[in-house]
């Protein structure tokens, strides 16, 4: 049976992990590659990079960042920030990134969906969506959150899948830095609208809300951020709690197993 | 002198994220699609990450397709390279290299849950052979694709979503798998390690 996926997220700003609290204000926390090293041994099933800087001052995202951790990390990874056209995809997938995830660029030219599923497949086409609950509606916005955007969450979401998206990526501004769980009923309402996976995104403050946004929110993955960083929630204790809860999780293998066999080539 | 491993050069995806793979279990392999480097390989390396039709020209045009079929040490064909080791692929309709002989099918959903494509990790059922030496049955792997060959006399190893399909391959020298080694941390390793000390 297909896992539910667990996702930290790493928001990289000059060649540091952050992490936002509602967008705006940052603390550090960590070495990027090292991070996503100790992730990946956790149990973690996949990583996002983002360059947040990167759409707001128009800075290029960091090939030398991507290129480091696909030569140390064994498990996919997502990069997103500053991708504004086929070039920058080609890139990034080139320096050995699995996935790349659009959301500003692709709300100003949704073309750019179609493009990068015809020119690398829609399994590498993420489309992240920002979107904040107001006057009874989710609104989409743009360059981390800044602009509001003239597109509704379940008509955008819609249209990505429609265009070519491979997975969607909701980040509830809402909930993020809350830590008051996930946004269940929108993830819920896009995962039954949607053929393709759904990855929450904000709100993570106890291992509860994984489990919720899996039962409730019908979500594929779950990303997080600062519950990780900080060593609030461990990974591997929050995939042994889920699993207990009955929930279909991957649990590595413990290492000495897999660090046998004989002498290779 | 030790025998060397080659990577099938071509236009697929993943050749990046297989090299880094092989590096990090100490193996430096070629990038190649030179006939004579291949040949001479102590194993070789078909990845793919693509679209079966236009990469089925493109191995063509480059007489690679030929080159692939007749090699005789191991040969370990990844994702779209393992499709593309079959007959006849359903994505672009397009005639493969025939070395197992099953054709590629496109995963038909059977409720609203079945998402298409297959993505994520997923476990390995009735391993047998060479390749899943270590207890990895029920071990979890990481799949990206959206067709799949079905349950044959030569499957090696199956997972399950929306039907059995064939995880893995083997017949003579060639062995495959429709899983992503390189992307499937420590329980990858070891069936690269595998296919390694075959």
């Amino acid at each position: 049976m297909l896992a539910k996926r667990i996702v930290p997220c790493l928001d990289i700003k000059d060649g540091m992990t952050v992490k936002g609290v509602n967008f705006v204000n940052f603390r550090d926390a960590g070495d990027p590659v090292e991070l996503g090293a100790r992730y990946s041994r956790e149990g973690a099933d996949e990583l996002v990079y983002l360059d947040i800087t990167a759409s707001h001052e128009g800075r290029k995202t960091f090939t030398d960042l991507v290129g480091k951790v696909a030569a140390r990390l064994s498990i996919p990874f997502t990069v997103g920030g500053g991708i504004h056209e086929l070039r920058d995809v080609d890139r990034l997938l080139s320096a050995g990134a699995d996935k790349v995830s659009v959301n500003s660029a692709a709300l100003r030219n949704p073309r750019l969906i179609e493009e990068i599923a015809l020119h690398f497949g829609s399994q590498v086409c993420v489309v992240a969506i920002d979107a904040n609950y107001e006057n009874n509606d989710w609104l989409c916005y743009l360059n981390g959150g800044r602009i509001p955007a003239d597109k509704h969450l379940f008509q955008w979401a819609a249209e990505a899948e429609e265009r070519g998206a491979g997975e969607i990526l909701f980040t509830s501004m809402t909930h993020d830095g809350v830590k008051d769980g996930y946004a269940n009923e929108a993830l819920s309402a896009l995962a039954e609208r949607l053929h393709i996976p759904v990855i929450a995104s904000g709100g993570a403050g106890k291992k509860e809300h994984f489990r919720d946004t899996f039962l409730q929110g019908k979500a594929d993955a779950a990303l997080a951020a600062s519950v990780f960083h900080f060593g609030e929630i461990s990974i591997a204790g929050l995939k042994t709690y889920l699993a207990n809860e009955g929930i279909n999780i991957r649990i590595p293998p413990p290492e000495r197993m897999t660090q046998g066999g004989g002498e290779t080539n | 002198m030790k025998k060397n491993v080659a990577i099938v050069k071509y236009n697929a995806g993943n050749i990046g994220s297989v090299d880094y793979a092989l590096k990090r279990l100490g193996v430096t392999p070629v990038v190649t699609a030179d006939e004579e480097v291949l040949k001479q390989a102590g194993k070789v390396i078909f990845p793919g990450v693509g679209e079966a039709h236009t990469t089925m020209k493109h191995l063509k045009a480059q007489g690679l397709d030929r080159i692939i079929c007749g090699l005789r040490q191991p040969v370990l064909g990844i994702c779209l390279g393992m499709q593309l080791m079959c007959r006849f692929s359903e994505e672009g309709a397009v005639d493969c290299l025939n070395i197992f002989d099953s054709d590629v099918k496109r995963f038909c959903p059977q409720k609203h849950e079945d998402k298409v494509p297959h993505i994520g990790w997923n476990t390995l059922r009735e391993v047998k052979g060479p390749l899943f030496a270590g207890e990895l049955e029920t071990q979890f792997v990481y799949f990206v694709h959206s067709y799949y060959v079905p349950v044959n006399h030569c499957t090696v190893a199956t997972t399950d979503y929306i039907l059995p399909f064939s995880a893995a391959l083997q017949k003579d020298n060639f062995y495959a798998t429709q899983f992503h080694p390189e992307k499937s941390g420590s329980v990858g390793e070891m069936v690269l390690r595998n296919f390694l000390t075959l």
